[in-house]
C-alpha cells in the first residue's frame, strides 16, 4: 500500500531501563522520523514503560519466513559443544 | 516427503497453543475473520472516543477531566495497536478507515447510545468497560500472536477504566439526592444496551466452531452474559441502586441470577444504523478525518523533501 | 497590596492561562488529524492541565479562604479569570492550534526556566517539573511549524492565516503589572522585558525556517491582566462550569 495516506509503518522498541536490550513493542504511523520518535513516545511510554526508544520504518525489516525454520535453526540443535555444560571440569578446581 | 503441508502445521500450531504471526502460512478464512474482528474491534475503540470525549470539556471537576481526557486517550490508544495488528494481516489503516467512514464496517452497537448527562461517563466506564473487558481478557490467548500481544497490553490499561467508572458512580450515588438521580437515571438507560454487548442469545448465534478452535471466543454469549450479570449486582447494590428489570432475582438452584433479556428488535435496528447516534458519529469521524486530510498531505509532502521515502508496509 | 495577595493574583494568572489553554487543546481530543497526532495533542493537553491544577491549588492555599482549586476554576467569573488572551482564542484548523501552541511554547520554555529559580519553593517547584515537559511540548509544536512550512502550498497558506489570526495577542504575555514589579522585587517572579528579545529571536527563526511573514499591523491586543477577556472566555466558562453550577453544593 503505497499510497497510504497515513504515512509508512515504523517498528518500535523499546529499552526499560538502561543496560537492557531493546525490546519490540509494538507499531504506528509517522511521515518521517522525528515524527515516528515523538509518536513512540506519546504512544508507548505513557505508563513510564521506557527510557529509550528505537523506530524503524517496517519495510527495513527482514523477516527469516516458517519455511527456512528447519535450515536456519535445527542444525543449531546438536551442536551441543557450544554449550558450557558439555564440558567437564574436574572437582576441586572452584567455580570456572 | 519434502513438500510442507502448511495447513497441517498451521492445525498442530493451534493444537499445541501455539502462536500464528504474520508471516507464518494461514488459511484465508482465518485471515479474513481476524481482519474484520480486528479492524471492528479497533473501529470500536475510536468510535468509542467520541460519547465519552463529549464531556471532557464539561468535566465538573480538574481531577476529573484529567482523568476522563487520559481514559479517552487510552482508548485512541488501543484503536492503534490494533489497527496495527490488522494491518499485519495485509490490510492498510487507509482501507480500514475507509470502511468505517464509508459505513461499510461495523463497530460496537454500544456507541451509537448517548452520553446524555455528566453520570452516562461512569456508568460507560463502569458497565461498558466492564463488559468488554470479560471479552478481552479472553482475547489475551488468541491464536493470533498480533492480536493476543495488542490485548495483553490493552488488557492491563483498560484495568483502571472500569474502576474509573465506578468511582465516579460512587461519588453520585452517595452525593446529592440530585446526583443519585442522576446516577439511576443513567444505570437504567446503560443496562440493557451493555448486556447487548455479548452478542444475540445463542440459540440464535450457534457457536461458531472456528472461533473457539481459533481460541478468539472461549465462552458463549449467554454465559458471558450470565457472569456479567452476577458480577454486577454486588456493585450496584453497594451503590444503593437497582436494575430496571422486575423479573431480576437470585435464582439458588442456578447459582446466578434470574433476569430479562434486553429488546432484540432495538438491537437488530441499532446495527442496521438506526441507534441514537449512529449518523452523529459516524459524521463526527467523517469530518475530523477530511478536515486532516490536508496535514497529512502536509506531513508526506515534507518527508519526501526531506528525502525520506520510506516504504509504506 | 500585600505580598501575599501579590502571590495570590500571579500564580492565579498562571493557573488560569495553564487551564484555558488546555481546555481548548483537548477539544480536539477524539478529532485530531490522524490518530497518533490526536494522542499527541492530548498528552500536552494533559501535562497543561496538570500545570494549570497546580498552580490552582496553591492560589487557594494562598488565598486563605477556603476555597479549593475546583471552586477557584469553576465558581468565577469570566471578569475573574487572568488567563492571557491567547490562550481564549479558537482552535481555528490545525495549522492555527499548532501555530499558537509554537508561540506559547517558546514563550512558556523561557518563563518556566527562569521561575524555576523563584525564590518562591512552591512555583519553583512546578517550574522545575513544568520545563521538562514544555522542551517536549515546543519540540512538538516547532517541528510541525516546519512541516506546515515546508509541507504543501495549502498547508503554508494555512500555517499564515493561523499566524495573522494569533500575533496580535502575543505582545500581552510580555505586560507587566505592578504585582510582577512586586514580586521581582521579592525573587519571586520573572522580569517578562527580559524574555522578550530572546523569545522574538527564537520566533524570527522559526518563521524563517517556516517560510512565513510577521503581519504588517504591529497592534497588540490587551486586557487580561486585568480580567478583561475576548467574547470567546465566557462561551468556554460556560461549558466548563455548567455541572458545578448546576449543581453547586455536590461534590464530584
Amino acid at each position: 500500500m503505497n499510497n497510504d495516506s497515513q504515512g509508512p509503518l515504523w517498528e518500535v522498541f523499546l529499552q526499560k531501563k538502561a543496560g537492557q536490550p531493546f525490546v519490540h513493542c509494538g507499531n504506528l504511523h509517522a511521515y518521517d522520523k522525528e515524527m515516528a520518535l515523538q509518536n513512540a513516545r506519546d504512544l508507548y511510554t505513557r505508563r513510564n514503560e521506557g527510557m529509550s526508544i528505537w523506530v524503524v520504518p517496517s519495510s527495513a525489516i527482514v523477516a527469516s519466513s516458517p519455511e527456512d525454520m528447519g535450515s536456519f535453526f535445527e542444525p543449531a540443535n546438536d551442536k551441543i559443544y557450544r554449550h558450557p555444560t558439555f564440558y567437564q571440569i574436574p572437582d576441586g578446581v572452584g567455580h570456572m | 516427503m519434502g513438500v510442507i503441508n502448511f495447513e497441517e502445521l498451521f492445525e498442530a500450531k493451534l493444537a499445541k497453543n501455539e502462536m500464528i504471526e504474520p508471516k507464518d502460512w494461514m488459511p484465508d478464512n482465518y485471515r479474513k475473520h481476524l481482519i474484520r474482528q480486528i479492524s471492528q474491534h479497533a473501529h470500536s475503540e475510536i468510535v468509542g472516543m467520541l460519547p465519552e470525549g463529549n464531556w471532557i470539556t464539561r468535566a465538573p471537576s480538574l481531577r476529573s477531566k484529567l482523568v476522563l481526557l487520559a481514559k479517552v486517550q487510552d482508548e485512541g490508544g488501543h484503536g492503534l495497536y490494533l489497527y496495527t495488528a490488522a494491518e499485519s494481516l495485509g490490510t492498510s489503516r487507509d482501507e480500514m478507515l475507509d470502511a468505517l467512514h464509508t459505513g461499510k464496517a461495523k463497530y460496537s452497537s454500544i456507541f451509537n447510545y448517548p452520553t446524555l448527562t455528566w453520570a452516562d461517563v461512569g456508568a460507560v466506564g463502569w458497565l461498558v468497560d466492564g463488559a468488554a473487558i470479560m471479552n478481552q481478557v479472553m482475547l489475551q490467548r488468541t491464536s493470533y500472536g498480533p492480536y493476543a500481544r495488542a490485548m495483553v497490553r490493552i488488557c492491563k490499561e483498560e484495568s483502571f477504566h472500569q474502576r474509573q467508572g465506578y468511582e465516579l458512580m460512587t461519588h453520585l450515588a452517595f452525593g446529592t439526592p440530585a446526583q443519585k438521580e442522576m446516577a439511576q437515571d443513567a444505570l437504567n438507560r446503560w443496562w440493557y444496551p451493555t448486556l447487548m454487548m455479548f452478542g444475540p442469545p445463542d440459540v440464535e448465534s450457534p457457536n461458531s466452531e472456528n472461533a473457539i478452535k481459533w481460541r478468539i471466543k472461549r465462552e458463549t454469549n449467554d454465559q458471558l452474559r450470565q457472569r456479567f450479570v452476577n458480577q454486577s449486582m454486588p456493585q450496584i447494590d453497594y451503590l444503593g441502586l437497582t436494575v430496571p428489570d422486575p423479573n431480576l432475582k437470585w435464582n439458588e438452584e442456578k447459582q446466578g441470577f434470574d433476569f430479562s433479556e434486553p429488546n432484540w428488535a432495538e438491537f437488530k435496528n441499532v446495527i442496521k444504523g438506526n441507534g441514537p447516534c449512529n449518523k452523529e458519529r459516524l459524521a463526527s469521524r467523517n469530518k475530523s478525518h477530511n478536515e486532516g486530510a490536508w496535514v497529512r498531505e502536509a506531513a508526506m509532502a515534507f518527508a519526501k523533501k526531506q528525502n525520506e521515502n520510506y516504504q509504506a508496509a | 497590596m500585600s505580598d501575599n495577595e501579590a502571590l495570590f493574583k500571579y500564580t492565579l494568572r498562571l493557573g488560569d492561562t495553564s487551564l484555558i489553554l488546555a481546555q481548548r487543546l483537548c477539544e480536539w481530543t477524539g478529532h485530531g488529524p490522524f490518530l497518533e497526532e490526536d494522542l499527541a495533542l492530548t498528552n500536552i493537553a494533559l501535562d497543561i492541565f496538570g500545570r494549570g491544577k497546580s498552580m490552582l491549588e496553591y492560589a487557594a492555599k494562598l488565598e486563605g479562604k477556603g476555597r479549593t482549586e475546583d471552586d477557584l476554576a469553576f465558581f468565577r467569573n469570566d471578569r475573574e479569570y487572568f488567563n492571557a488572551l491567547i490562550t481564549e482564542q479558537p482552535n481555528g484548523d490545525y495549522a492555527k492550534t499548532i501555530i499558537r501552541q509554537a508561540l506559547i511554547d517558546c514563550f512558556d520554555l523561557l518563563f518556566y526556566t527562569e521561575l524555576a529559580k523563584s525564590k518562591d519553593v512552591t512555583l519553583s517547584g512546578i517550574a522545575q517539573k513544568s520545563i521538562k515537559e514544555i522542551t517536549y511540548h515546543k519540540r512538538h509544536s516547532f517541528s510541525w511549524v516546519n512541516r506546515f512550512g515546508n509541507g504543501t502550498e495549502e498547508s503554508l497558506t494555512r500555517l499564515q492565516n493561523g499566524l495573522n489570526d494569533i500575533w496580535s495577542y502575543t505582545g500581552e504575555l510580555f505586560e507587566m503589572t505592578e504585582v510582577d514589579t512586586l514580586l521581582i522585587k521579592k525573587g519571586i517572579a520573572v522580569d517578562l522585558s527580559v524574555l522578550k528579545p530572546l523569545w522574538e529571536k527564537e520566533i524570527n527563526q522559526l518563521l524563517v525556517k517556516a517560510n512565513l511573514v510577521l503581519p504588517e499591523s504591529l497592534y497588540m491586543h490587551s486586557g487580561s491582566r486585568n480580567g478583561l477577556h475576548s467574547e470567546h472566555l465566557s462561551y468556554i466558562l460556560a461549558e466548563m462550569q455548567s455541572i458545578p453550577r448546576m449543581h453547586p453544593t455536590a461534590k464530584w
